[in-house]
This record gives C-alpha cells, sequence and structure tokens, in this order.
C-alpha cells in the first residue's frame, strides 16, 4: 500500500507542481493517474521512488516514510518504466534487462539467466539477447523496459507514460500484455498516463488531476464514467463516456432472440409467414452448423417465388458479431449500430449464432444495468 | 622530379637508418614526446571532463580555459617555459600538453553533457548512484567522442612535436630544423615526410582503438552494415 499524506511540491519560483495530494494505492492492484499536463500526475509517481522529494507532507510504502531509506536502494526495490524505455544504448538487451540484479550485487551468470526469464515472460525472443536497443522496434524496446523493471522482481512498478511513443496498434498490444503480466504476477502498479482511454482500460482504480496538482476524482473506472463529480472531470473523460462505460457490462445480460434465425434450407415463404407474424423486418439466415451467412429484409421474402431455400437468395452481409459470453455491452451496440439489419448477431466462443439483439431490447438491458 | 630522386636517394642511403641520429632514433624520440605529452593531457583532460559534464558544474569556465589555451601560440609557450625550467624535455612536453588539453577536455564534458536526459533519468530510477550513473553510462555512452577528441589532440602534437628540435632535445623536427639551417631541401622534405606518416599511422591507430573500446551498440555503422 503507498500512502499520500498531505504530499506537495512546490517549486521556488512559486510553480506549485502538486498541491496537499491525498491518496491511496491498494497492493496488487493497477492505480492510473491520468490528467492533462501540468497536473502534477508525473511529480506524484516520481515522489514515490525519490525522484522527486515532496516539499511538504509524506509518502509511506507499507507505512515505511520513503525518506528513511537510501534513495538508491529504495529504487532498486521499486520497478521503473519510463517513456521510449530509456534503454542503455552501449548494452545488449540482456544486459540492459539485468541492470538492477547486477547492482543489487548478483553473480553475472545469475541476473542474466533471470533476464533470459524475463524476456520469456514479456514476449521477446531469445534470439533478440544479443541485440542492441538501436536494432529494436519501439514497441520491442517498452517490452525491455518493462522486463527490466521487473528483473529485481519488485513489489511496485511506477510506469510514466510506457507506451504513449508507440503506434495505436502496438499501445493496445502492449496494454494488453500489461493485463496479462498484471493477472500473472499482482504487483502494485502506479502509472501515468494523459490518455483516459488507456488509464479506463488499464486501472482498477482511477486518480484524476486537474491543472495545479489537485486530485479531482479517485474512483473505480466504472464509478468515473458514470458520476464524474465535477465538470472537469467530465469534460476530461470526453463526449462518449456513457458509451464506453457499457465497456463494463457484460453482453450474458441480454436474452438473444432466436425466432428470426432460420438455416438455410428453409423455404422462403415460410420463414416469411414466421417473420412476419412477429413483425420483424429481417430474419438472418445461417449455415446447418449454424454459421451466419446473412441477412434478408421481410420484405424480399414476400416477392421470392414458392419453394426456393433461403440459402439461394442474395443476402446482406451480417456484419460485426459479438461473443455472447465474453463481450461487453459496448461491443454488441456496436454490432447492432454495425449491422445493416440494425440487429445485433450474437455468437458463441466458436461462432456459432446463439441469437439475435435489436437496438430496443439493447436500449431495455443498457436502461437496467445502467440505473 | 629530381627532387623526388634526392628524396629517393635520402631515405635510401644506410647511413639514414643508423646511429644517433638516424632515422629510426629520430622517429623514437618524436614518438616518445608525443605519447608522453598525450598520456599526460588525457590524465589531465579527461577526468576534469568527465566531473563537469557529470555534475554540469565548472561548465562553461572549463570550456572558455580550452577555448583561451586553443589561442596560445604553441612556439610562445615553448619559449615561456624554456625562460622558467630551460633547455629540455620539460618545456616541449609542457608546450603539447597545452597544445592537447582542449580537445580532449572539451570533447569529454560535450560527451558526458550529450547524454540524453532520459538515460540519467532511467540509471537513477534504478537505483544507480552518482558514481555507477558516470562510469556505467555516461562515461561508454561518451567515449566515441572522447576518442575523437583524443584523436584530434595525437594528429596535432605528433604534428607540433616537430618545435622539440628548437630546444635541441630531437625528434622528427631536427630534420626540418637542420634542413633550413643548411639549406638543404631534401633532408627538410624528407623530416616532413616522416611526420606526415607518423601522423597517418596515429589515425590509422585510433580507428583502431574505437573499435576496441567502443560498444558495439553505439556503433551506428556496424549496425547498418548487418
Amino acid at each position: 500500500m503507498i500512502t499520500f499524506e498531505g504530499a506537495s511540491k512546490h517549486y521556488p519560483d512559486g510553480t506549485v507542481a502538486v498541491d496537499g495530494l491525498d491518496l491511496t494505492v491498494e497492493t496488487g492492484a493497477t492505480t492510473v493517474f491520468v490528467g492533462p499536463s501540468g497536473s502534477g500526475k508525473t511529480t506524484s509517481l516520481r515522489m514515490i521512488n525519490r525522484m522527486v522529494e515532496p516539499t511538504g507532507g509524506t509518502v509511506r510504502i507499507d507505512g515505511r516514510d520513503v525518506r528513511d531509506q537510501d534513495p538508491a536502494v529504495l529504487r532498486r526495490s521499486i520497478g521503473y518504466v519510463i517513456q521510449q524505455a530509456g534503454l542503455f544504448p552501449h548494452r545488449t538487451v540482456l544486459d540492459n534487462i539485468a541492470t538492477v540484479p547486477l547492482l543489487l550485487g548478483w553473480r553475472r551468470a545469475k541476473a542474466r539467466a533471470r533476464a533470459a526469464e524475463l524476456m520469456e515472460l514479456v514476449g521477446l525472443q531469445p534470439a533478440q539477447a544479443r541485440r542492441y536497443p538501436h536494432q529494436l522496434s519501439g514497441g520491442q524496446q517498452q517490452r525491455v523496459g518493462v522486463a527490466r523493471a521487473l528483473a529485481a522482481d519488485p513489489p511496485v512498478l511506477l510506469m510514466d507514460e510506457p507506451f504513449s511513443a508507440v503506434d495505436p496498434v502496438v499501445r493496445t498490444t502492449l496494454q494488453d500484455e500489461l493485463l496479462r503480466l498484471q493477472q500473472e504476477l499482482h504487483k502494485t502498479i502506479v502509472f501515468v498516463t494523459h490518455d483516459i482511454d488507456e488509464a479506463v482500460r488499464l486501472g482498477d482504480r482511477i486518480a484524476v488531476f486537474r491543472p495545479g496538482g489537485v486530485l479531482a476524482q479517485y474512483d473505480a473506472p466504472e464509478r468515473l464514467l458514470a458520476e464524474p463529480v465535477d465538470a472537469f472531470v467530465e469534460s476530461f473523460i470526453g463526449y462518449d463516456r456513457g458509451v464506453r462505460r457499457l465497456s463494463f457490462f457484460p453482453a450474458r445480460e441480454l436474452s438473444p432472440r432466436q425466432d428470426t434465425v432460420f438455416d438455410d434450407q428453409t423455404r422462403a415463404e415460410d420463414a416469411y409467414d414466421i417473420a412476419a407474424g412477429h413483425g420483424s423486418p429481417w430474419v438472418l439466415v445461417v449455415s446447418a452448423e449454424h454459421m451466419p451467412l446473412g441477412w434478408v429484409g421481410t420484405e424480399q421474402l414476400a416477392r421470392v417465388p414458392a419453394g426456393v431455400p433461403l440459402g439461394d437468395l442474395d443476402l446482406a452481409p451480417y456484419g460485426h458479431t459479438f461473443n455472447v459470453g465474453t463481450d461487453s455491452l459496448r461491443a454488441a451496440l456496436d454490432a447492432a449500430v454495425l449491422s445493416p439489419a440494425g440487429l445485433a448477431v450474437g455468437v458463441d466462443d466458436d461462432g456459432r449464432v446463439v441469437g439475435v439483439v435489436s437496438q430496443d431490447d439493447l436500449g431495455t438491458a443498457i436502461w437496467s444495468v445502467t440505473e | 622530379m629530381d627532387i623526388l630522386i634526392d628524396l629517393y636517394r635520402w631515405f635510401a642511403d644506410p647511413a639514414q637508418w643508423s646511429g644517433d641520429s638516424g632515422i629510426p632514433a629520430r622517429l623514437a624520440e618524436h614518438v616518445h614526446y608525443s605519447a608522453l605529452a598525450l598520456v599526460l593531457s588525457s590524465a589531465v583532460a579527461v577526468p576534469l571532463g568527465l566531473l563537469t559534464g557529470h555534475t554540469g558544474v565548472g561548465g562553461f569556465a572549463t570550456t572558455s580555459l580550452a577555448n583561451f589555451a586553443r589561442a596560445l601560440p604553441t612556439i610562445g609557450v615553448l619559449f615561456l617555459v624554456v625562460l622558467f625550467a630551460g633547455i629540455g624535455l620539460v618545456p616541449v612536453v609542457c608546450a603539447l600538453v597545452a597544445l592537447a588539453v582542449p580537445p580532449i577536455l572539451v570533447n569529454t564534458h560535450e560527451g558526458v553533457r550529450g547524454v540524453e536526459p532520459r538515460l540519467r533519468d532511467a540509471a537513477r530510477g534504478m537505483g544507480m548512484r552518482g558514481r555507477q550513473v558516470l562510469l556505467r553510462l555516461e562515461l561508454p555512452v561518451a567515449t566515441p567522442l572522447i576518442l575523437i577528441g583524443v584523436r584530434t589532440a595525437a594528429v596535432q602534437v605528433v604534428a607540433t612535436a616537430t618545435i622539440a628540435a628548437y630546444v635541441g632535445v630531437g625528434g622528427l623536427g631536427r630534420y626540418i630544423v637542420d634542413g633550413q639551417a643548411r639549406q638543404d631541401l631534401t633532408m627538410m622534405l624528407g623530416g616532413s615526410v616522416l611526420v606526415v606518416a607518423l601522423a597517418v599511422v596515429t589515425t590509422l591507430l585510433f580507428a583502431g582503438l574505437r573499435g576496441l573500446l567502443v560498444a558495439p551498440g553505439l556503433r551506428a555503422e556496424t549496425a547498418s552494415a548487418r
């Protein structure tokens, strides 16, 4: 547990970086500090490993004031990941990762063996061990940065905008990897970013900082999206917070309908009778294995000669699907919006159709869970 | 063409290659003074540059002083020291050290200063102490620039060590000074050729040193060739 008690950083020129921060970071969870530039989020992070000394208040790790320890000794017990990784250009990937174990006095062979383990953990190839940082891509460099921070198995990991310099695709991959690592390792992670989406994806708890170094709100991400405390937090989160919040509610809440799903051997007039019976404008055609094939309009069915099976008709593409077991309401809503029929196709883990969900059904489900 | 033939005869004369005033002896003297001056300069300038570069304290004073020293006429320094210390090796080495310190000092200082701040931040953030940051990060990263400084100094020292002849302590400068006194153009030219050859060898030596001392990760050319 890391606690800030009235922690402040006032510079001699009058600049206030952090002003009276009171906050508790839970052990084994990911806490994200987010805010615009000049909001003191990085300064607050750097108080934890004494890269910045507070001018007022205290910072404690598990009850112990960080100022009671020699800074170098303290820092070796805390993982530190920075923007663009900050790898040493004159050292190989393996030796970069072994930096902290060597500082702790491990024997070289043991430190390198540990470094090799970490390369595997963060998804680097053993062949990259002998390479130098400039031979790696930005994403690979950042993996090395994370491995280096984890080398001495510190309980606390500080990450200062680690993924902000890589392209969006790589960033998403690195975020997924961090989530996976955290599930395995349960470190106390403090993560700084200016990107609220990244904060919502990664954080168990999010601290929103406002300019002037003041904590605006400290909450779980779904609470933050549901109830921003004031206009600043609301505008910082962005206009689509309602939709983004849906990613915290599972699609399991929905009850997909099967009465407008027909296999491709069904005769058009039979499908028409059933669909028209409950007023569905579209029917979904599936294969014998229940894989989705496409949509056909009920009106179109009325014009088809008797006896033609649905499989012989021109079908509209079924578009995106959502996984009923693992996806969120946000994914289901997205599937409905992108579907030509306005209906979302729910599938199981093997891609077989479970049923379809209308925008009305979605609206009802969203209303009931978010109320 | 006659001068080239004379030059060839001068080098081919067996008498040139033996004795106290032969080419090997003169070359050995020249290398001796140059190496001594270079070692002394490096011993002063590299630690001082590392210190000012690492701490950031005294950087302006150091580079200003180095630039001032660059403006000193070497021959002036030579005769100035002769006034105090008399004829001999001391004034020669002093003059050469004054010549060699500025490029080494400035390059070392700039090399350390030029280490990216985020690397220094990472080093400290991982728990390195000041000395560890200097020895494990700043020195290796600055090495290419430091070597360039020492190489520049070395070439200048080798070319300038000819002044030793003015104060009667030999070296390849003897041929030039004596040749001038005797109006012997061939001898002067022979001495000059030897000095130029030694400067070229010095440059090659530093190319080899670079391969030996600079970490492969810092040698961009090597990397792109792979």
